[in-house]
This record gives structure tokens, C-alpha cells and sequence, in this order.
């Protein structure tokens, strides 16, 4: 299955090694992402909009953009699903204002592209079931805290495709992949977002909430699907101990990386040097 | 009246004829029998005949009101007596004897043709009950402004007013205060004004009694804290219901008292003596979340650039549609919620200034307004106590009526043949008084059936 | 020819403010047939409808126009005028130049002054082919089924039975009692709900004029005001009498059928499904219940023996929590309105669990406190300092378990800061909603509902127990969430409407509806499915249409597909139609 693949800026750059594991784990069980032959910042941040028309206008020309080049675009961004994802829904329900934005990127878009997340099409257009029979490696004994953070939950009637406040289907790949996912009732927390930025000591607290609660559920790492929550739960365990006396670090992994050592893949370029948690000593203690 | 062969009278006795005592008598006056409905204002209607418009739809209360008000005054089957208090009541279920006294209108009400000759001659303004005894500023030929009533000595209570007969106000009128003027004797074409006019005393005999007495508010001269009545530009909530009004003293403009400005920025005071144990008022008003929010409403839509305070504790919006209505006061017409309660109002120059604090930051608030409208709590209506001693029907200690069972008899007495309808029992908006009014006729048609029926079943 | 006066108000200034009224006097005293024009301040008041009668009286009139708000207002206060009068009410008409000219076109007196005499204009042209007509009578069955067997139910039936009719009591549970029948202690006295109802109960199932039928739902009505028939199945009926002397086997449903003249639908609430709050763990940790689970619990007959058991360990709870407004105020996820008793019942768990359990900690997240009622305000501020019930202002935004605990997160808005509360017990104050069949029973009773699935009320301040099919009344919380006091009230309220009703020798029916032209009708059929009131069926053998004149209400889409113009409307003819328009063009 051939789908349009919207990397984002993030995946091409900080996300690098998140984007290289997406595309070989998504290759090796027959979704072919194919990145659209010309594409720009999705726009970013949806809920910051202030002027609509303006902001419309980057997502709207990737959306344009994915309507020359097949019916679905898929991302493994988050904030770019979303972006995208509610525009799409904008532009197909608000005619007038998508005239406007029509006069003003000049193209004519309906809203004719139907926009998904890459967790989205490995669950439902490939199946779990077939990820687990291309397992050559399964992550036995490894007990995964499944982190979803809001952009694919929220808001639940625009983006959701889980269970907003359960939210299952990270859990279920760890489980195709031969992983032990944890409950734990901290999935869909907030990780801080931007406040990372401004305000890191929040951030911090919010993260140290989250991991606290997985490592009591016995999880040994952290998977994820967020670039921005990978790197706040990653970035912000640096300086916990000195406020959380005797917290043990966690590492923090794409769903990707894990997918691809799983399906033993060449995972070389994941980007690992890249974690501020080093992961290697939890995979090496594994034998992955 | 004919009565059941048992002796019973099937006539019922009303008292007041607000929205639900009104509901109640026509209700019962629909099924076929007679009622008595007594009222001491000149006309019927209540309270809700001073409101400008209704929450949560906005429906000018007037405009519903007047097919009520028209359909109880030509009732065949409702004998009407306005301007009227009982004095006694005795007897029991099925047979009560009630004693009204007919107060001196100084009209003949049977000659006057409501032409309001009269009260266009009458020369003495003066602060009617009806508009809340307001005072609104006024250019004198002279030059200077002076605040002045917004009635007159001899007056009918609205245009629309059922019966729609003037009386005088013998406080005020030149006549009975100095022994001259007699300007409406002199211009009533028909010969109806009377200053000699005595009391009339009325009996009836009746087998079912509903109280449908209603309530009044806490007089702003006891809230202190809020300038005690002594601020033009403070009001109650009934007088800005009076300003607000398209038959209001102002055409609906909207004028603060004060010297007649159009009024900015607007302070709503909610919980004014009510919540508040200490000034004897532990209870809660039930209704003035809902109107606060509507008259910030409305008032935005007549001064588009105004600014409305509410300042509240609670926001009480529990009822069909109430939510919503007070969500849209504050997205679409930029009510500002004010969470904290005002510690003190007083005059400054031209403002009027509003000390509170908002309790969800923590930080203390002050507004210089330029009208402040408080919510004072809901009373019982004046004469419940003596009506209550009369009859032998409990009140509480704040002197609302006390019903049977709260939960399972709310519009029952302990005094069989005795129910209950609308805010007398307690506060409450406009649907649930009717709904009580109703219900209390109910109560009354079961009771009457059983002494056997309509002997005027109302088949037409 | 015609005696036409024509009567304006100036509604204050809600007319007179924007038009021209002079004008408009001068014009439409030009118009054909037109007697007099006059004009008053409020038409509708008693020296304006006395203007009215003197004018019929001194100028012969034998149809009036009143230049007025919308007819649905004041029409029929101004039909009765006239028949005062001695008119003809049918020769009566409402030209609306309120809601149709001045409202609409505040800034523009002259356009508004013109639109006025042109609407004038065109009501005088109808009015010129208006016939006098007079009401139908029709027969008034005396007899009332009443939905819903909950204290709503009980109370109207109550009422109507002690007035001497016939009442049908239809519930579709097992037994009496219905909502309240599951509560423990009551606000504001803690009385056992089963002690008060039981009177109740005891009285409806032994009056002379109530027949109960429980397991029972109604699955058909048909017929009208006055004269419905209602088709009744009841799933397993009572055990028989002595003998089977009906022959029913128990299981098999039974059919009734009644004749009936009025209902009361008093069906109910259901509860939000606490499993649709996934924020709050509801439906996942077995120490998350809601409301009525509570109560069961407080129930000396329920399956702790009134004795407050945490559902996972049965173990006393230490600390409760209490989320108000759990799926109510929420237009974002769930629902937008109050549900209004929640604040009340709430504070009452509260001191019941305190009073159980002395040394428990009871708290409460409240968004508002909705105390509202005699002797509400003062029954929470016991909670709080009698009870030490802790009232925490904020929406509690999430509930988890952690570690063998559940934890309510929220956020006390009066200090700005987050709060983490380890409960043993959370008690969802879930969203009172519409029952799930309310829809069902609404389409059959061809009444309508709100968004949200409850009744809609015929107006909501002034026709708060009657729906907008006559003869169909509403009682309790299936109009909207509401008190035992309340419903009690309303419900004695539906059946005085019913009691109203009955009193009537029979009933009255409007002439203005459709009739058929026998010698036009061509059979063709057209307009029996075009009818939305099942007003109209095919003569038997004489093959034309024919209007049941208790169904029709005049709407006149019979008058549209006839191809032949046989289907008419009373005094809104093809002709007055043509008329009226070649007036205004």
C-alpha cells in the first residue's frame, strides 16, 4: 500500500532518527510512504491560531499539496496530524471561509484529502496482527509505558481515533511487537508542551508526574508517539534527581525505533546518539 | 352562588392575583366554578407585570402577560376585587366566610371610562410604587434639575392594566393634603371622582382558599453597605426592570436617575441580604442570577459600548435553557462575572464607586460605575403574618407559607381546604409559579368534585 | 357589501415608535368596505377592546381588522371582543404590523408606515370573502392514561382519580415509585424515600378509579384531544386471580386497548452513563459509582444493608469524593444544561456518609453551588460547617487509579492551585438526561422534544405543563431535570389541566380547516399522504377524500397537491389568496 507521506520539519531534523525508523519499519510490513514532491511548515500549533485566514494558509498548502498526489496523507508528527488534520475538517465544513482561503492560496480545495496519523494506518490499513508475523525479534520482558500526549486525543470529535481518555493503540503495537505494556493512568497527560520553553521547572513537574507514575507501574522504558513529548520527557529527567531525590531515569523511545528493532531491522540511523537518556544499556540488557 | 346539597361551598377564595394566583383562578374558573380573587393592588398582574422582558427567551412580559391579565378580567365565572385586602376569615373547609375590604379609590370605577384625563391634569408628580418609587432627573423651567416622581397623585398602574381604574393617592394629592386643587373632579367627563368615597366591605362564602401571595424585596434602606436607598443611581433590581422597560417611566431608554446620562459602565450586586444569615436572610433568592444576566443583557443590546458587572457568588442557572442563557450573556453579549461579593458602594463626585473583591484571583476590585442595580433578597409579602394568624396556616421564621410536607404536599397547608401557590412559599421564577398556580387548582378541582361537581359546567 | 373597521394599535411604543400610525389612518380609511379606522395605545386592553365594541355597536360592523402584534398574541382575544359584540369571530383579523413592520424595520419609518397599509390592505381584501362560521363539537372521552409510574406519575393520577374520573397507570418497570423509589434518605429531612412513597404507592394501587398496569408500555396512540385511543402491552401481567380465568399464560404479552381523553407523560430521567466519562475513570475502577449507586448503598434494603461499602474491598471508604457536574455543563464533550439536582442530593450523600461515618473525610468539587430552593442554602452551609464536608470550587478533571488507589486531580479556583485527592470512594454526580425511549414515545404521541430528549413545553414560562398537542400534558423530569417538590407540583399542575378538560360538557373544535368539494374531488388520493395529521382518508365507496374535522388543523398542504383546487381551507380560500395578493401587487 502506497500512501503520501508528510514528514514535517521536526521529523527532517531534531526527528531524524524518528523519521528513518518510520519509514524502514512502515516499509518492512508493505506501507510504502511516498513524501510529497513539494511540501512546506504545516503551520504548527492549531489552537494559537489567531487570524484564521493567515494561519489556514500553511496547512492549507500542504493539504493541496497531498490532494495532486493521492487521496490519504499520512504524518508521523503529531502536531503536524493535528494541524493538518483540523484544517482539513475546517476547510470541509465552512464554505465561506473556504472560498477565501481558496482566493488567497489561489487553488481550489475542498477538502478532499483524507489526513492520518501513521499509528492510525498501521492499526487499522496494515493490522497488528500482521506487524506481529513480520516479528523476527520479538522485545520480550520489556515493560513499556505506552505515552500518548494530546495531539492525536484532543479535541476527541476532530482528531481522535482512540479512546481519548483510554487510549489503547500504542499499547496494542507494543504488544504485536512482543512487549509488556503497563497501565498506568497518566497516558494522555499533558508532558508541558511549550512550556518547556518558558517555564521549564513546570514542564519538569508535569514530566516527573508521568514518568513517577509508570515506573510504579513497573515500566522500564517510555514509548512514544509525540516528538515534542519525547523530547520533554527525555530533556526534562536531566535535572529530576536534584528535585526528586532517588528517581531513576527512564529512557524514552519512538514507537519507531522499537517497531524497527523488533522487525530486525538495521537500526543504526534511529538516532540514538540523540536520546539525553542513554537507551543502549536497557537494549543491550535485553539483547536487542 | 348555589351550593352542593351537602352544604359545601364550591366557590374558592384567591388571594393575590400575581402570575399564579391568576393561573390558579383561571384554571378553576375554566372548570366551571366561581372564584373570588382578591388583590390589593389597583390592577392585577403582580410583579411580573413591572418586568420588561422574561429569561431565558426574552419575551416581553408585558406581551404574555396581557392575554392573562384581559382573559381573568373578563372571566364570567371570576369576580374580581382589586384594591382590596381581606380583613377577616373564618369557618373551615367547605365553608369559609371571608370578610374584604374594598380600599377607597376616590373613583367611581363603575362611571370611569379609564379616558386618563385625570392623570394627564393632575399637577403632582410623585414616586409610585409601581416604578419603585423612583425619582428620575428632571430640567425644570427654571433651569435646574430636580429628581421627580415618575407618577402622578391620581393613576392607573400601566396603559395595559386590568381593571384599568385610577385611584388616588391621598398622601400626595394636593386636595387631601392642602383642601384645594380638585383638577380631576374637574376634568373627568363622566363625573367618577369621589373624595368622599368610603371603604367597602364585602362578604363571601367560600369552600377552598389558595394563597397566591407572592413576595416583595428587601428594602434597600436596610442595606447599609450598599448606600442604604440614599444614592439615586443605586436601585433595586425592580427599578432597573422599570428603566428597562418600553412601558417604563424612560420608554425603555436607558437614563440613569441621577441626571438622566446614559449609563457606561453598569455594577449588578447579586446576593444583597440574601446568604447572609447575619441580616437575617440565610436563604437564597433563587431568581436573580437569571435576571441580573438578563437585564446586563439587555441592557448591552440598548448601550452597545456599556460595560456590565455582575458581581456573584454562585451563578444559579439550574432550570430549562438557564445554562446556556448565562453563557451567552457572557460570549456573546461580554457580561463580565465578577466571582466575590461587594464589601461597599458610595458616592464619588458623579461615579458611583463598588468595592469588591474578585475571588478568583484573590485581588480586591473597584468599579467606578455609573449605576448600580442590587439584588436585594426576596421577602414575603407584607400582610402574609396577619393573613397567616387569620387562618391558622403556618409560616416560618422568615415568614414564608409552610406547606404540608416539603417534598410530597408542597401546595398543601396543615389547614385542610388551604393551598399554596407561588413565591409566598418561597422564591421562584415565573414557570414554577405557574406551574404552582396550576397545581394548586388541582388540588382545588379534586376537592371540589367531590362535593359533587360544577353545578355550572363550563361546556360552551 | 361589507361593514369593515379597522382598529391600530400603537402596542405603546412597539408600533407607534416606528410607524406613522396618522398616516397610516389616513390611508386605510380609503380602502374599500372600511367603516371606520381608529387607533389606541394597547388595542388589547380594556378601554381598547371597549373602543371596539362601541365602534361594532355604533357602525354596524360585521367584520373588524386589528392592525396588532402576531395573531397567535391576541387573535383570539380579539375573536372573543367581537363575538361580545355580537360578530361573527371568524369575521375577525389580525393584520401584524408589530413582528412584520415595526420590529423588523426599526430605522425605517417611512418603508415600515408603507408596509403597515399594504399588510392592511391585503387583510381587508381577504377579510371581504371571510364567512361567518361556527366551531364543531365533538365528544370528550372522561377518562386519562398517565405514562410513567414514578411520584410524577402517582400524583397526577392521584389528583385526577380524587376528581372522579378513570385513570389508566401505565409503567413499564415491574413496580410504583419509579426514581424516587431508589433513593435512600430525602433532602431536606432525611426521610426514607420508601416510607413516603409507600403511602402513595398504597393509595394509587388501591383507588377505585386507577388501574395499574405495570410491565406495561404504551406502543400506540391514535385519535385526538378528547378522543384518543391508546393501545397498551403489558409483557407479564400480574399472577391471575384465583384461576386462570382469562386464560393468560404468564410471559405472553396482553393487549389493551382505551378509550382516552387526556395523557399525562411523566416518564421520567434516566442517568448519564458514567461509563461515556472516561476523564473519570467511570466504568473502569469498581470505586467510581454514581449517584444512584450511592443512594442504593444508603438503602437499608439495599445490598449493603444501608451500610457505605466500597465496591472493591468492602471495606468502610475513608475518604469520598464527590464530582458534581460530571457530564452536566459541558457543551464541549457532553452536556450543556444544569442538571439541577445534583448540588442538592450531593450535600445530603455527604452528611449521611458523614454521619455514618464520623471520622471520614467527605469532599465535594462544585463548579457552583445550586442551592436554590426554601431551605436549601441553609441544608449545604450544614454540610460544610455541621458535617465538615470540604466544598473544593473546581471541576475535578481527572480520575484515576494508581497504585491500588484512586485519585481525583482537579483545581481549587479560589487559590489557583492544583488538587490531588486520594479517595477510597468517588461518587459521580452524573448528567440527568432524557430516557433513552423518550424519543420513541414523543413520535407516538407526536409531541416534541428538545436537543437534548426532553418534552418541550407549549411555552416556557407560561404554558409550562402542557405540550403543543392539545390534550397531552407533562409532568416531572422528562420536560427537564427537576426536584421532588417541583414534579409534585407539576404534577398536580397536569392534572388540573386534565381536570380542566374533563369539565368541559364536550369539545370545541375551530372551523377554520380544510373541507373537500365533493363534486370536484376526482379521488386522485394525493392528499392522504400529504396530510401531517392523519386528517384525511378515502371515502369508501364514493371514492373522494374526506377530512376528519377533529384531526385537521388547517395547515393546508391538502390545499397544495390538489391538482383540482377541491381541498380548501375555511376562510383562506384559493380566491382570498388571489385576492389578497392583487391587493398587494
Amino acid at each position: 500500500m502506497k500512501v503520501s507521506y508528510f514528514p514535517g520539519c521536526t521529523l527532517n531534523t531534531t526527528g531524524k532518527g524518528f523519521d528513518n525508523a518510520v519509514r524502514a519499519a512502515t516499509a518492512a510490513v508493505g506501507l510504502e510512504l511516498i513524501e510529497l514532491a513539494e511540501w512546506n511548515c504545516c503551520g504548527a500549533t492549531y489552537p494559537l491560531i489567531v487570524d484564521n485566514m493567515l494561519e489556514l494558509a500553511a496547512p492549507a498548502h500542504v493539504l493541496v499539496a497531498a490532494r495532486n498526489q493521492g487521496s490519504t496523507v499520512t504524518t508521523a508528527c503529531t502536531t503536524c496530524y493535528n494541524v493538518l488534520k483540523r484544517t482539513n475538517k475546517f476547510i470541509r465544513e465552512h464554505p465561506d471561509e473556504r472560498e477565501r482561503l481558496n482566493a488567497f492560496i489561489e487553488a481550489e480545495y475542498q477538502g478532499e484529502v483524507e489526513v492520518k496519523d501513521i499509528l492510525h494506518l498501521l492499526r487499522d490499513e496494515v493490522g497488528f496482527a500482521a506487524v506481529q508475523e513480520k516479528v523476527q525479534r520479538p522485545l520480550k520482558d520489556l515493560k513499556v509505558a505506552c505515552y500518548y500526549g494530546c495531539m492525536v486525543l484532543r479535541p476527541p470529535a476532530e482528531v481522535a481515533y482512540d479512546d481519548p481518555d483510554h487510549p489503547r493503540s500504542l499499547d496494542d503495537l507494543m504488544t504485536a511487537l512482543g512487549a509488556m505494556p503497563v497501565d498506568y493512568p497518566h497516558k494522555n497527560e499533558c508532558c508541558g508542551a511549550y512550556l518547556t520553553v518558558s517555564a521549564p521547572e513546570v514542564t519538569r513537574e508535569m514530566v516527573y508526574t508521568i514518568l513517577k507514575s509508570a515506573q510504579l507501574a513497573g515500566a522500564q522504558a517510555v514509548v512514544t508517539n509525540c516528538p515534542l513529548c519525547q523530547f520533554n520527557l527525555d530533556k526534562r529527567q536531566a535535572e529530576m534527581a536534584q528535585f526528586h531525590a532517588g528517581f531513576q531515569s527512564l529512557p524514552v523511545f519512538y514507537f519507531s525505533q522499537l517497531m524497527g528493532l523488533a522487525l530486525g531491522l538495521d537500526a543504526s540511523e534511529y538516532g540514538w546518539e540523540r536520546h539525553y537518556i542513554d537507551v543502549r544499556p536497557l537494549l543491550n540488557s535485553l539483547g536487542l | 352562588m348555589a351550593d352542593a346539597e351537602n352544604g359545601y361551598s364550591k366557590q374558592v377564595l384567591i388571594v393575590g392575583a400575581g402570575i399564579a394566583g391568576m393561573q390558579a383562578a383561571l384554571d378553576i374558573a375554566n372548570s366551571g366554578y366561581q372564584v373570588v380573587l382578591v388583590e390589593q393592588w389597583p390592577s392585577i398582574g403582580g410583579h411580573m407585570h413591572q418586568l420588561s422582558e422574561t429569561f431565558p427567551t426574552l419575551d416581553c412580559a408585558q406581551c404574555i402577560l396581557t392575554p392573562r391579565t384581559v382573559d381573568v378580567g373578563r372571566h364570567e365565572r371570576i369576580a374580581l376585587y382589586t384594591y382590596s385586602e381581606i380583613e377577616e376569615i373564618s369557618g373551615t373547609v367547605g365553608d369559609f366566610r371571608v370578610r374584604i375590604r374594598r380600599k377607597p379609590a376616590y373613583v367611581n370605577w363603575d362611571l370611569c371610562t379609564a379616558c386618563g384625563a385625570c392623570t394627564e391634569a393632575c399637577p403632582q408628580a410623585i414616586p409610585v410604587a409601581f416604578d419603585r418609587e423612583l425619582e428620575l432627573a428632571k430640567v425644570m423651567a427654571s433651569g435646574k434639575v430636580r429628581l421627580v416622581g415618575t407618577g402622578k397623585a391620581i393613576y392607573t398602574l400601566s396603559p395595559q392594566a386590568v381593571p384599568k381604574k385610577p385611584v388616588i393617592d391621598v398622601r400626595y394629592c394636593t386636595y387631601f393634603q392642602k383642601g384645594k386643587c380638585r383638577l380631576c373632579e374637574k376634568v373627568c367627563p363622566v363625573g367618577a371622582i369621589d373624595y368622599e368615597q368610603q371603604p367597602k366591605w364585602i362578604e363571601e362564602r367560600v369552600g377552598a382558599i389558595i394563597l397566591a401571595t407572592g413576595y416583595e424585596l428587601y428594602p434597600l434602606e436596610k442595606l447599609g453597605e450598599y448606600g442604604a436607598g440614599q444614592i439615586p443611581d443605586v436601585i433595586d433590581a425592580l427599578a432597573m426592570e422599570r428603566l428597562l422597560s418600553a412601558s417604563g417611566p424612560t420608554a425603555g431608554v436607558m437614563r440613569r436617575p441621577s441626571d438622566g446620562k446614559e449609563p457606561k459602565e453598569v455594577v449588578w450586586i447579586q446576593c444583597a441580604g440574601s446568604r447572609d444569615p447575619e441580616q437575617g436572610m440565610p436563604y437564597c433568592s433563587k431568581i436573580c442570577c437569571m435576571y441580573s444576566a438578563k437585564q446586563a443583557m439587555l441592557y448591552k443590546h440598548k448601550v452597545h459600548d456599556g460595560q456590565a458587572y455582575i458581581f456573584y457568588i454562585d451563578i444559579r442557572s439550574a432550570g430549562k435553557r438557564y445554562e446556556e442563557f448565562i453563557q451567552r450573556a457572557m460570549e456573546e453579549d461580554r457580561v463580565l462575572f465578577v466571582r466575590g461579593k461587594v464589601s461597599k458602594v458610595f458616592r464619588e463626585g458623579d461615579k458611583v464607586m463598588v468595592w469588591g473583591v474578585d475571588t478568583l484571583t484573590g485581588l480586591p476590585v473597584e468599579v467606578a460605575a455609573d449605576l448600580v442595580v442590587i439584588s436585594p433578597a426576596m421577602i414575603p409579602s407584607e400582610g402574609t403574618r396577619k393573613l397567616a394568624t387569620m387562618l391558622g396556616v403556618e409560616v416560618d421564621e422568615f415568614g414564608w407559607w409552610t406547606e404540608r410536607d416539603g417534598n410530597l404536599a408542597p401546595l398543601e397547608t396543615k389547614q385542610p381546604g388551604v393551598f399554596l401557590a407561588g413565591a409566598g412559599i418561597g422564591p421562584k421564577d415565573i414557570p414554577e409559579a405557574v406551574s404552582q398556580g396550576s397545581g394548586a387548582a388541582g388540588k382545588v378541582l379534586s376537592l371540589l368534585s367531590r362535593w359533587g361537581g360544577p353545578s355550572d359546567p363550563a361546556s360552551e | 357589501m361589507k361593514r369593515i373597521g379597522i382598529f391600530v394599535c400603537h402596542c405603546g411604543t412597539n408600533i407607534a415608535g416606528t410607524i406613522d400610525i396618522a398616516r397610516v389612518i389616513e390611508e386605510i380609511q380609503k380602502f374599500p368596505e372600511v367603516v371606520c379606522a381608529l387607533d389606541y395605545k394597547y388595542m388589547c386592553s380594556d378601554p381598547g377592546q371597549q373602543l371596539i365594541r362601541d365602534h361594532i355597536r355604533d357602525d354596524k360592523l360585521d367584520a373588524l381588522i386589528v392592525a396588532a402584534c402576531s395573531p397567535a398574541m391576541h387573535e383570539t382575544t380579539f375573536r372573543k371582543t367581537a363575538a361580545t359584540a355580537g360578530v361573527n369571530p371568524y369575521q375577525t383579523e389580525i393584520a401584524n404590523i408589530r413582528e412584520q413592520s415595526s420590529w423588523v424595520h426599526q430605522k425605517q419609518r417611512e418603508a415600515a408606515t408603507n408596509k403597515a397599509i399594504e399588510t392592511i390592505r391585503t387583510i381587508v381584501a381577504k377579510v371581504h370573502y371571510n364567512q361567518s362560521l361556527v366551531p364543531f363539537y365533538l365528544p370528550l372521552v372522561k377518562r386519562a392514561l398517565v405514562i410513567g409510574g414514578g411520584i410524577a406519575g402517582m400524583q397526577a393520577a392521584l389528583d385526577i382519580a380524587d376528581a372522579g374520573y378513570p385513570v389508566v397507570l401505565v409503567e413499564q418497570s415491574s413496580g410504583l415509585g419509579g426514581r424516587m423509589g431508589q433513593l435512600s434518605g430525602i433532602y431536606l429531612n432525611f426521610e426514607a424515600a420508601p416510607d413516603l412513597l409507600s403511602q402513595t404507592i398504597e393509595a394509587v394501587t388501591h383507588h377505585p378509579n386507577i388501574q395499574v398496569l405495570t410491565n406495561a408500555e404504551v406502543t400506540q396512540v391514535g385519535g385526538y384531544v378528547g378522543n384518543f385511543t391508546v393501545h397498551v402491552e403489558q409483557r407479564t401481567p400480574e399472577p391471575p386471580e384465583p384461576a386462570s380465568a382469562t386464560g393468560v399464560v404468564p410471559g405472553n404479552p396482553v393487549s389493551y386497548s382505551f378509550d382516552i381523553g387526556a395523557i399525562v407523560v411523566a416518564t421520567g430521567y434516566d442517568l448519564y452513563r458514567k461509563e461515556r466519562l472516561g476523564e473519570y475513570g467511570g466504568g473502569r475502577y469498581p470505586d467510581v459509582i454514581d449517584g444512584l449507586q450511592f443512594e442504593a448503598m444508603l438503602r437499608r434494603d439495599g445490598p449493603t444493608g444501608g451500610l457505605i461499602r466500597r465496591p472493591s474491598d468492602g471495606r468502610i471508604p475513608k475518604e469520598v469524593v464527590w464530582v458534581q457536574c460530571a457530564g452536566s455543563r459541558d457543551p464541549e464533550l457532553h452536556m450543556p444544561y444544569c442538571s439541577k439536582v445534583c448540588c442538592m442530593y450531593v450535600a445530603k450523600q455527604a452528611m449521611l456518609y458523614k454521619r455514618q461515618v464520623p471520622e471520614g473525610q467527605a469532599t465535594v468539587f462544585y463548579i457552583d453551588i445550586r442551592s436554590q430552593g426554601k431551605g436549601y442554602e441553609e441544608f449545604v452551609q450544614r454540610a460544610m460547617t455541621e458535617h465538615d464536608v470540604l466544598y473544593v470550587r473546581g471541576k475535578a478533571s481527572k480520575v484515576f487509579q494508581e497504585d491500588g488507589r484512586v485519585k481525583v486531580w482537579g483545581v481549587d479556583t479560589l487559590t489557583g492551585l492544583p488538587v490531588e485527592v486520594e479517595a477510597d470512594l468517588v461518587v459521580l454526580a452524573t448528567a440527568t438526561v432524557a430516557r433513552s425511549d423518550a424519543q420513541e414515545l414523543g413520535q407516538r404521541l407526536r409531541i416534541s422534544m428538545d436537543e437534548h430528549g426532553f418534552f418541550n413545553e407549549a411555552h416556557p414560562k407560561l404554558r409550562p405543563v402542557e405540550s403543543l398537542t392539545a390534550g397531552v400534558f407533562l409532568a416531572g423530569a422528562a420536560q427537564f431535570p427537576k426536584d421532588i417538590p417541583e414534579t409534585v407540583a407539576q404534577a398536580s399542575a397536569a392534572a388540573s389541566k386534565v381536570l380542566s378538560l374533563f369539565s368541559q360538557r364536550q369539545m370545541v373544535q375551530e372551523p377554520t380547516i380544510a373541507y373537500v368539494d365533493p363534486e370536484i374531488c376526482s379521488g386522485c388520493g394525493l392528499c392522504i399522504p400529504a396530510c401531517p395529521y392523519e386528517a384525511r382518508t378515502m371515502h369508501e365507496w364514493r371514492h373522494i377524500a374526506v377530512v376528519n374535522a377533529a384531526l385537521c388543523q388547517g395547515c393546508g398542504a391538502c390545499t397544495v397537491v390538489c391538482p383540482n383546487k377541491a381541498c380548501q381551507v375555511r376562510n383562506l380560500t384559493p380566491v382570498q389568496i388571489l385576492a389578497m395578493m392583487e391587493a398587494y401587487l
